[in-house]
């Protein structure tokens, strides 16, 4: 198939509809909602299920029902939605049923804005819902390895039982960009054995995630906790950009990666050996490639759309190997490539051992730049 | 000459897994319980049923049916039979919520599933109490009574009023079949499972969604004996809760049961 210009938004809602998605339960949110407006027009027409919640909390749950039947089931939505979504994500990892959620985040935190944002990275990561479990979180930096990856996410969603994030920010979802879509995928007819499907022939399938012996929850934990481990070793994926030769490394996901990756072409032109990691599985952390990269460059620049949270999880990785330095914007604002061009130039130079927490030195660059001389 | 062949006329039914429950002596959910597995065995639903549980007394519930159940987040298993009845719009999809559940923090919830006219059915237990938490209010407790969180009895200037669910339910016009019911003597109870049985009925001709209603008692927590609570149900709570058939679309009014 050729090529096409397409929204962002569009494109991930029909990506997952080539995938198979049999459902779509969703709120409208900025900036997500265009997936939903489009799921509504094509799920019909295909004779798949398509249901505008009364809201996030509804929504998830309605995702939550559909995965307890072995079907395709997805939601989208962007942040605040998102946390609404925390109890039903829970339960479903509590009740190990696979299911995609695609979160376009906004600033925040509260009601926040509605610019793109990597502020949600803790609640995607790191769990966001009650109690012990561990998201696969996928996140793309262009609309056409979103495309690809909510593919995988489905399939990785039923390799594991898992809940699968796909976050992108709200750039890509309102971004129009060439891409090309997968052909048609057909929908399986054969129903997982532990599916709810009506006990015909068969005992009955119960589907919970309630133990109320301790023991039993425990057992569950350690089950989740062991096929996590697994997916550590199995589903690591990332890119890079100029790392053969690279001094310095920029470690940066999603857009701000993207805007890296331009801010990188430049510094090399000016003899800056710079080179990018892009996490692009967030949740199994590629934490043995950047090891790897610890022996080869000389220092690392986190770049984040946020406060500094996946640079906790580089910093738990590096261990003061390489001194870590670290710029980020914050509030839904994206940096531009000059500004990430100058870090490099700071960075090239600095000979600084570097700070216990690095954003004690950018917070005063921060807000020069933000404040100017004011 | 007298006939000596054995018939059986009172069994378990297949539906009803063979198990004890954890439910207190004198509480009617093991006879709300019954009627719908009696109700599914009539009409040949069992293997294609998909129950959906509460969060509540009845959490357990899917232990007790033999046949496909889930288990929903508190309040949500409108949303969840609302997810899987829409990939398995063949299948019969029932949930069975508690009081706390449905009118309290699943409003959203039912009140959308009912408005949208969801093919699904709903055996809402009022007992005007929470059960499992040990006695709370509830959004059906009694003006003045006691609980353990309106230790002095509900104080309508500060708690508010109970929710008649039933005949909130009714006005929607998504809504096929809404009735409420009792369980506090056998001539009720045979009453309720003819409503249990019109609702699956409801769901199976495509008429929208159904509501069985079902006053219900909590002697544990009403701290009284489990015949007062009968006398309770039917002293107290009929008069605020009226049995009634609120909402029956023409296309069921002919049908017989």
């Amino acid at each position: 198939m050729a090529k096409e210009l397409l929204k962002g938004n569009h494109a991930f809602a029909e990506a997952a509809i080539r995938a198979g998605v049999e459902a779509f339960y969703g709120y409208p949110i900025t900036p997500s909602t265009e997936f939903l407006e489009y799921m509504s027009r094509r799920m019909p027409s295909l004779g798949r299920a398509f249901v505008q919640a009364e809201s996030e909390v509804s929504a998830i749950n309605m995702v939550y029902g559909a995965a307890c039947t072995g079907k395709r089931v997805m939601t989208a939505s962007s942040s605040p939605g998102v946390s609404l979504m925390m109890e039903g994500i829970s339960y479903i990892a509590g009740t190990e049923v696979p299911a995609v959620v695609v979160n376009v985040m906004r600033g925040g935190p509260g009601l926040g804005n509605i610019a793109p944002s990597q502020g949600d990275y803790y609640q995607m990561v790191k769990g966001g819902g009650h109690g012990d479990y561990f998201p696969i979180v996928l996140a793309p930096a262009s609309v056409q390895e979103a495309i690809d990856y909510i593919g995988l996410a489905f399939d990785l969603a039923e390799k594991y039982r898992s809940i699968v994030h796909v976050i992108v920010d709200g750039n890509m979802g309102q971004m129009m960009e060439p891409a090309e879509l997968p052909p048609m995928k057909d929908i399986p007819e054969k129903v997982p054995d532990w599916a709810v499907s009506g006990a015909k022939g068969r005992d009955p399938n119960n589907l919970t995630s309630i133990y109320i012996d301790p023991e039993d929850e425990e057992v569950t934990n350690l089950r989740l906790l062991k096929r996590w481990k697994e997916i550590e070793k199995n589903e690591v994926i990332f890119d890079e950009v100029e790392v053969e030769d690279a001094e310095i490394l920029v470690i940066g996901f999603g857009t701000a990666g993207r805007v890296a990756s331009s801010a990188i072409r430049e510094a090399r032109e000016e003899g800056i050996k710079a080179g990018l990691l892009r996490p692009i599985t967030l949740a199994p952390f590629p934490q043995d490639r950047l090891l790897e990269l610890t022996k080869q460059v000389k220092r690392i620049l986190v770049v984040e759309m946020n406060s500094g949270m996946m640079l906790d999880d580089v910093m738990k990785i590096v261990q003061g190997r390489v001194p870590v330095e670290f710029y980020g914007r914050m509030g839904g604002v994206t940096p531009l490539p000059d500004e990430i061009l100058d870090e490099l130039r700071r960075v090239s130079a600095n000979k600084d051992p570097g700070a216990d927490d690095p954003r004690d030195e950018w917070i005063p660059r921060l807000e020069k730049k933000i404040l100017g001389d004011k | 000459m007298v006939s000596t062949t054995a018939e059986v006329i009172y069994q378990r039914p297949e539906s009803f897994s063979d198990v004890h429950t954890h439910y207190c002596p004198g509480c009617t959910h093991g006879v709300a319980h019954r009627l719908i597995a009696e109700v599914i065995d009539e009409m040949g639903l069992r293997e294609k049923t998909i129950g959906v549980a509460p969060v509540g007394c009845s959490v357990f519930a899917y232990k007790y049916f033999n046949m496909d159940f889930v288990e929903a987040a508190h309040g949500r298993a409108p949303a969840m039979a609302t997810g899987i009845k829409r990939v398995l719009p063949k299948n019969t999809i029932f949930t069975y919520q508690g009081d706390g559940d449905l009118a309290s923090i699943g409003m959203a919830e039912i009140m959308h599933a009912a408005a949208r006219g969801e093919n699904i059915s709903v055996i809402f237990i009022n007992n005007a109490i929470y059960g499992m938490t040990g006695g709370q209010m509830a959004p059906t407790t009694l003006p003045g009574m006691k609980t353990t969180s309106s230790p002095f009895g509900r104080d309508v200037e500060l708690a508010g009023y109970p929710i008649r669910m039933a005949e909130i339910l009714a006005t929607l016009d998504g809504t096929g079949y809404v009735v409420r019911r009792s369980l506090h003597n056998a001539a009720n109870i045979r009453k309720s499972k003819k409503a249990i049985r019109m609702a699956f009925e409801t769901q199976e001709r495509g008429l929208g969604f159904s509501m069985v209603e079902l006053l219900s008692s909590c002697p544990t927590n009403w701290k009284i004996s489990t015949q007062d609570s009968l006398t309770f149900i039917e002293e107290q709570m009929v008069p605020l809760f009226p049995l009634g058939d609120y909402k029956v679309v023409p296309a069921l009014a002919s049908l017989k049961v």
